[in-house]
């Protein structure tokens, strides 16, 4: 019995001091908002640490969360110093952090878009226009705080209906993600839901859509959404330049299975003015103040 | 126990629950379930292990946050008992408790980052509030004989602990370790916000629809709660303590920068943080904020969380009803009982969020899906506390045998004892109803999640207080309640 303590008092002392060791080189850590299935989220940005760390030359890290706002209170909390965020979630964090600042985004998200999908029980059909008939059914956005999944959504129902969800449907439900605001969907559980579009063509690929029972009723205008963000104070904590560096390895990142995971075309710059159509509308419906 | 005013009050509280029901939304519309309830059922019967790594680790860190986190919650909780005398106190332990633990986690994760010390606290201090009211029951019922023994002259500190705890000891010892099993159930649940316990692995595989693997992982938990009574022993404590500490070495990283902006900007009601001064304008401006929120969402809430509780209240104690016999050697011979018990782990151990998945699923969303979720769940809690306590009722050698030794013989004498658990439950019950938002019912926790997803802690704040408001009422009704019916105070666990 002694033994075993003795054992288990050196493995402290070796914690201690690996603990102690971690203290002075930090890594450069970044996350994403969980949109996504988890294992593909972990897969893709395991790779894209991978890449980064090749790139910029200092130990970089994944950390996932559960959560658009846990993954917005990282970056506030300075727990990590870049995110992969939506339109809306970049749009809060870098409100909170001075200096912070877009830097690039996918090509898609230059010209994004929400599709509204309805459970076939309901005989709605594709429209050119926002759906009629889909008032006084029961509604699913996404997480409650995505753009694709809520802020735009809710915004094309204020302007095309003049009310509020709760108003305009029977029900409505934050599903949590866009998989499965489809599955609901499909299931019949919801009638209609609002659902990022490059997740329904993923999911379309992957065999998981039943095309009898759950179909898109409407494709909303564009708006700009994902985008990675970075905090104003990268160039302090690791050199003059790091922020540019960080900026170039990401539109450089050319390799097609690195790009077919997020996925996307290819990066193109971005800046925070591109996101301000994203906050007027996030402001107009009240979710910013 | 005054009987014919505890039946006057079941029937007071099933007539409310019926009231409710008028009120409350309980459509049902399912188009098309199987295909997903298919799923499930292949995997619940086909768990997947292959993760093993994963499953274990997640396993251990659920055990060393509910062991670190009950173990502090005792310490704090014995502490305060000692003051419960202290109306600030007793305040004070109310408030804490009544915050469910995800929206503790929450809080401190916006200060503390992801870290050990989040979820320490997010289990301490709840667990911390509900100990210190325990405890300081169980020590106002120690006999006072060995006190009025002492001589003339002793300390308060001596008389304290050698005459007074040790009557009641054993009681603290038996109350506490029934605790660890609801802190393996919370620690296992802080993992949906991000802590490294079972919920984080669970929430994701039941997300993905990988439900071999969850049904790997909520074996496994089965087995860890119902094999709690060999490993939970509280010689081995220190050792298992100092392995919890071990592992959550090296990760506590705590930034003075972060809790000062918490504190000083983000829970700053909006129209004074930037405001100079406090001015009648911003006064103003500060009454119409809150106003807006409290009759806006507040006081709708209220409603829902009101009506949502009391039907589910009522719903677990019939569950209680029906399963106790289950685990109860009254009734069941020792392999049968086996069956009962696990059944009644599998029916607690599940995470009322899995549950009531599954019934959206089954039934499309409204509060039906909640309040069975809810009922199962507690219900199964309760039962294996009531089955247990009509164990150590004297069995007369005349007995009836089954129904008639149910409803003449054992229900009558053990109703007291259930009634008192339901009402034990009847706060944590409500605290529940908060994690459900996802079926589109409008409870107070629906829109507490929504404020702190907004990144709008002042009002998350705002809407716990009203939260913890409801809750003390509901607590100081349940202890008029019992003290009128003459029920024991404290749910006698032992």
């Amino acid at each position: 019995m002694t033994a075993l303590v003795y054992k288990r008092m050196a493995y402290y002392v070796l914690f201690l001091l690996a603990g102690g060791a971690c203290a002075f080189a930090k890594p450069f850590v970044f996350t994403a908002i969980p949109d996504e299935d988890e294992t593909r989220l972990r897969q893709r940005f395991t790779k894209v640490a991978h890449y980064l760390a090749g790139e910029l030359k200092v130990e970089v890290e994944f950390i996932p969360v559960k959560s658009y706002a846990a993954a917005i209170t990282a970056f506030k909390n300075n727990q990590v110093q870049m995110a992969w965020f939506g339109g809306l979630s970049g749009v809060r964090a870098r409100r909170a952090v001075r200096g912070a600042r877009a830097i690039a985004q996918g090509y898609e998200d230059q010209y994004f878009v929400t599709y509204f999908i309805a459970n076939s029980s309901t005989g709605l059909r594709e429209q050119k226009e926002f759906p009629k008939g889909m008032e006084g059914k029961t509604f699913t956005f996404g997480s409650k705080g995505s753009t694709s999944g809520r802020l735009m959504p809710e915004f094309f129902i204020r302007k095309h209906l003049g009310k509020s969800p709760d108003d305009a449907f029977r029900r409505v439900g934050f599903s949590g993600d866009h998989s499965r605001t489809i599955a609901l969907v499909q299931s019949g559980s919801y009638q209609v839901g609002a659902v990022n579009f490059k997740v329904w063509e993923n999911e379309i690929k992957a065999g998981r859509i039943d095309p009898a029972m759950v179909r898109i009723i409407w494709r909303t205008p564009t708006y700009p959404d994902y985008q990675w963000s970075v905090r104003g104070d990268l160039d302090q904590r690791w050199g003059g330049g790091f922020t540019d560096k960080v900026q170039s390895a990401l539109l450089n990142m050319k390799d097609p299975s690195l790009l077919e995971a997020f996925p996307r075309k290819s990066f193109v710059p971005a800046n925070n003015s591109d996101y301000t159509p994203i906050l007027n509308s996030a402001k107009s419906i009240g979710l910013i103040d | 126990m005054n009987r014919a005013s505890s039946v006057k009050t079941s029937l007071l509280f099933v007539a409310t629950a019926l009231a409710c029901i008028v009120f409350a939304d309980l459509e049902i519309n399912t188009q098309h379930p199987w295909r997903e309830l298919g799923r499930m059922a292949l995997g619940a019967v086909t768990p997947n292990f292959l993760d093993f790594g994963v499953l274990v680790e997640s396993l251990l860190q659920t055990v060393a946050f509910a062991l670190v986190g009950v173990s502090l919650g005792g310490l704090l909780g014995f502490g305060l008992a000692l003051l419960y005398h202290l109306a600030l106190v007793r305040v004070f332990c109310a408030a804490v408790r009544s915050v469910h633990e995800l929206f503790w986690a929450l809080l401190l994760l916006q200060f503390l980052g992801l870290n050990p010390i989040t979820g320490l606290l997010a289990i301490a201090l709840p667990y911390g509030g509900i100990f210190a009211k325990v405890y300081s029951e169980i020590l106002e019922e120690a006999d006072p004989a060995p006190l009025g023994a002492l001589p003339g002259g002793s300390g308060h500190v001596s008389a304290f602990f050698f005459a007074r705890l040790p009557d009641v000891w054993a009681h603290i010892i038996s109350y506490t370790s029934y605790r660890l099993e609801c802190g393996l159930r919370s620690s296992a649940v802080l993992g949906f916000v991000g802590l490294p316990t079972l919920g984080f692995h669970l929430e994701s595989y039941f997300r993905q629809g990988q439900y071999s693997q969850v049904s790997a992982l909520l074996i496994l938990f089965y087995i860890l709660i119902a094999t709690l009574r060999w490993w939970a022993r509280p010689r081995l404590l220190p050792f298992y303590l100092l392995g919890a500490l071990a592992l959550f070495w090296g990760s506590v990283d705590i930034s003075m920068e972060n809790v000062v902006r918490f504190f000083s900007e983000d829970i700053v009601p909006a129209p004074l943080r930037n405001a100079e001064g406090l001015g009648a304008e911003n006064l103003a401006a500060l009454g119409g904020w809150s106003w807006s929120l409290l009759m806006g969402q507040a006081l709708p809430a209220v409603v829902a969380t009101l009506l949502l509780t009391q039907i589910a209240l009522v719903g677990t104690g019939m569950i209680t009803l029906v399963v106790f016999p289950l685990v109860s050697r009254k009734f069941f011979s020792r392999p049968a009982r086996a069956v009962g018990h696990g059944i009644l782990v599998v029916m607690r151990s599940t995470p009322e969020y899995i549950l009531a998945y599954i019934f959206l699923q089954i039934w499309g969303p409204s509060m039906l899906p909640a309040i069975v979720a809810l009922a199962i769940h507690n219900g199964a809690i309760i039962g294996h506390l009531t089955g247990r306590h009509a164990d150590q009722l004297p069995s007369r050698p005349d007995a009836p045998r089954g129904l008639n030794l149910y409803g003449y013989d054992i229900l009558p004498r053990v109703y007291g004892q259930f009634m008192a658990f339901l009402f034990y439950r009847w706060e944590v019950i409500m605290r529940e109803t908060a994690i459900l938002g996802m079926l589109g019912i409008h409870t107070l926790g629906f829109y507490v999640d929504s404020a702190i997803q907004d990144i709008r802690l002042d009002r998350a704040l705002l809407l716990i207080f009203v939260t913890a408001l409801l809750n003390v009422g509901v607590d100081a009704l349940s202890r008029t309640i019992r003290a009128r019916l003459r029920l024991s105070r404290t749910p006698d666990v032992t």
